[in-house]
């Protein structure tokens, strides 16, 4: 059984600040950490090899700083790290990411599962597990909230609905997004922290990943964003008190005078 | 940062027990110390990440640690709840006179078994007219074929009922006195040994503190710990190694009390301003942090001086143990005096550290006790200076 487990460092956005003036990212101090919902990926994965005697390698698509999340990804219990990186797969929207990491995992051979977060808390989008799916023409099951059952052909999985599941079995290979319902994560252990001081993780360039040059990057990314912002700020409002009858008369005079009302 | 000129490993622990101590510790501290209760949950954290291997040698399945690695762990834990803290040090304890004194068969038979985590370990010494006097003891080991038969009891035990493996004092020739005492490797589950009063405390309530009874307790001659006669010394030789631990408890005790009060001193705002910007508090604070560092880098040294090797380890460690535990009990005293009312509320941290602090200058014998072993080894040495 080998599994690959694909993960995004993320900044720890409890303490991302945006400049309010270029409205961009102030990444500055800011930690970085393996996205949240790949922990629960790396642990159900873990799980899996450890109860199928399994290979599991992470991979993820960065810049070289990258490398740090795959050695913790390492002190937890995977046997590998693969880190996709170039200044060609720079800019990259979720069809370029899903696209060079599909043809990372080719590079890798024969996978018989992928999982993937939900979605990253930076990004957000929650697509490029399904895209790596299809581009990989795989079976894909999201937001699994339960592995019911798995073996070496079949998975069983309860994708998590809004006040219920759905209860699917897929053949494998297949591709799973994982919610942080379906465990708890692992701390790293010492031992997987001294094996991931010494471990190399892989590098993979575009020449290594054989990938078509113009569906990378900037240049294979078809989202052109037009603009980020800040919300802006919501002032707080103002509470009205007191009877409902006083408290709902005093309201529609105030809407009266704002002109709200008529 | 301080460089304390600790090696790669010896970080690793301290930003894994950090990491274990603020995640999985924090949230349920204040639970644990209202119902008084160990936290299985959190032992199998520390065993999964390789804590327990820390102090136990690689060839018995640990990672070649010693008292240092024992202390980097424990102070870590300590800021957080020093009751978890002597959960995890009091398995070091228990483990000690195995690593000091035990054969080889017995230490591939148990220290596989602590390092993993699987089995917690305790010592039993204490009984209800053996405190202070270790020489009162009175739990008898009589000698019948190849085994031994234990009768008496065993109090305040750290990690009684939760441990498997306890290492026990016995008599086992009651007119020789303390060179009557020998040491038994027990397991839980063996016949007439039973456990029985947990105790109800003050502080470190997430340990277990319990009474141990041996009735015609049958125990292999092969779980004698080196020979009869020798129980008294490994006792002294094991709280030679595991006080500079007690030390690290206490730092860490003081520490966490001392960075609750700085924080809450900084926000808390009377007459106008935060009370951290007076200076009679600012100074207090002063006095607090340089007092912790001071205990801190004496903990380490001992601690470094039990790792070298070296012969005469008793005053120093003692020094360590009576001098952080002392520090710790003004530095959280204190503590609540910067939070004031609201430092002596349960709602707030400050008073547990207080009631936690308290309890390191008991154990592994009281302040008053490593003074006599400080005060006895220091004329000693005077003695063997003027010879020279
Ligand atoms: C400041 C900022 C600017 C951006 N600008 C653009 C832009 O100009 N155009 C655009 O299209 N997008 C842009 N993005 C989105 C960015 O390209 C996406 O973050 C990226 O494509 C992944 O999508 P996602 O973060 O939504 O991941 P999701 O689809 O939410 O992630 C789901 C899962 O996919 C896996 N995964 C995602 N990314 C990786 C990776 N790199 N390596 C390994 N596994 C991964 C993880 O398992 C993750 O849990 C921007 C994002 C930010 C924060
Ligand atoms: C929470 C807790 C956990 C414990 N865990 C363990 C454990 O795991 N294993 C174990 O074996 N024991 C354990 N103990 C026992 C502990 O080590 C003893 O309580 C301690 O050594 C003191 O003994 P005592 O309580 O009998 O006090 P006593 O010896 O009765 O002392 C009473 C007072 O007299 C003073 N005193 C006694 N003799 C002298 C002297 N010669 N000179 C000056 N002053 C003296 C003492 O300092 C103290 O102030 C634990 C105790 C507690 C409270």
């Amino acid at each position: 059984m080998k599994i690959v487990v694909c993960i995004k460092q993320v900044p720890d956005t409890t303490e991302v600040r945006i400049n309010p003036k270029t409205n961009t990212l102030i990444r500055e101090g800011v930690e970085s950490i393996i996205n949240p919902f790949d922990l629960n990926a790396l642990e159900e994965g873990l799980r899996i090899k450890e109860k199928m005697n399994g290979e599991l390698i992470a991979l993820s698509m960065g810049p070289p700083q990258a490398e740090s999340a795959l050695k913790e990804a390492i002190a937890l219990g995977c046997d590998s790290g693969i880190l996709l990186t170039d200044r060609a797969f720079a800019g990259a929207d979720t069809w370029a990411t899903s696209y060079t990491l599909s043809r990372g995992i080719r590079r890798i051979g024969e996978v018989d599962l992928i999982i993937c977060g939900k979605q990253a808390i930076d990004g957000d989008t929650a697509q490029v597990g399904p895209s790596i799916a299809e581009m990989l023409d795989i079976p894909c099951i999201t937001y699994v909230r339960k592995i019911e059952e798995i073996d070496k052909s079949n998975i069983k999985a309860q994708r998590m609905m809004e006040g219920g599941y759905h209860l699917l079995e897929s053949s494998l290979p297949a591709l799973i997004t994982v919610v942080k319902e379906i465990n708890e994560p692992r701390l790293p252990s010492l031992r997987g922290k001294m094996r991931a001081r010494k471990e190399e993780i892989i590098k993979y360039s575009a020449a290594d990943i054989v990938c078509e040059i113009d569906s990378i990057g900037q240049m294979g990314s078809p989202t052109v964003v037009e603009k980020i912002f800040a919300p802006p700020v919501r002032d707080k409002g103002t509470m009205i008190k007191g009877e409902p009858s006083e408290a709902a008369a005093k309201l529609v005079s105030e809407l009266k005078e704002k002109g709200v009302l008529l | 940062m301080i460089d304390y000129g600790f090696t790669e490993e010896q970080l690793m622990i301290q930003e894994l027990a950090r990491q274990i101590a603020e995640e999985r510790v924090r949230p349920v501290r204040a639970q644990l110390d209202e119902e008084g209760s160990h936290s299985a949950e959190i032992m199998q954290v520390l065993a999964e990440s390789d804590l327990f291997a820390v102090f136990i040698p690689e060839e018995y399945g640990g990672l070649g640690g010693g008292a240092l690695e024992l202390c980097i762990a424990t102070e870590e834990l300590s800021k957080v709840c020093g009751g978890v803290a002597v959960s995890y040090a009091a398995t070091a304890l228990g483990a000690y006179p195995i690593m000091l004194g035990g054969s080889d068969e017995q230490k591939k038979k148990y220290l596989p078994a602590i390092a993993s985590g699987e089995k917690l370990a305790a010592f039993g010494i204490t009984e209800p007219n053996a405190g202070s006097d270790a020489g009162g003891v009175e739990t008898t080991a009589e000698k019948d074929g190849d085994s031994y038969i234990l009768n008496g009891s065993k109090i305040f035990i750290t990690n009684g009922g939760v441990a498997d493996i306890y290492t026990v004092i016995a008599m086992t020739d009651r007119s020789r006195g303390a060179r009557g005492a020998s040491c038994f490797i027990l397991e839980k589950g063996m016949e007439g040994f039973e456990f029985g009063k947990e105790e109800d405390k003050m502080g470190i309530r997430a340990s277990a503190t319990r009474e141990l009874i041996f009735t015609d307790c049958r125990v292999p001659a092969e779980n004698l710990i080196s020979r009869e006669g020798m129980g008294f010394i490994l006792s002294m030789r094991t709280f030679d190694h595991s006080r500079p631990g007690i030390g690290a408890q206490a730092v860490g005790i003081a520490q966490g009390a001392l960075n609750e009060a700085v924080d809450y001193a900084s926000e808390r705002i009377q007459f106008g301003q935060p009370v951290s910007s007076f200076q009679a508090i600012r100074h207090l604070i002063a006095d607090m942090a340089t007092k912790v560092e001071a205990a801190r880098t004496l903990v380490y040294q001992a601690a470094r001086q039990v790792d070298s090797g070296a012969k005469n380890i008793s005053k120093l460690s003692a020094m360590s143990k009576l001098f952080a535990s002392e520090i710790a009990m003004e530095v959280t005293t204190n503590a609540v005096q910067i939070f004031g009312g609201y430092g002596y509320m349960r709602e707030y941290p400050a008073e547990k550290f207080m009631r936690d602090a308290k309890i390191t200058q008991i154990y592994e014998g009281t302040s008053q006790i490593q003074r006599e072993v400080i005060g006895l080894e220091v004329i000693k040495e005077a003695k063997f200076r003027d010879k020279k």
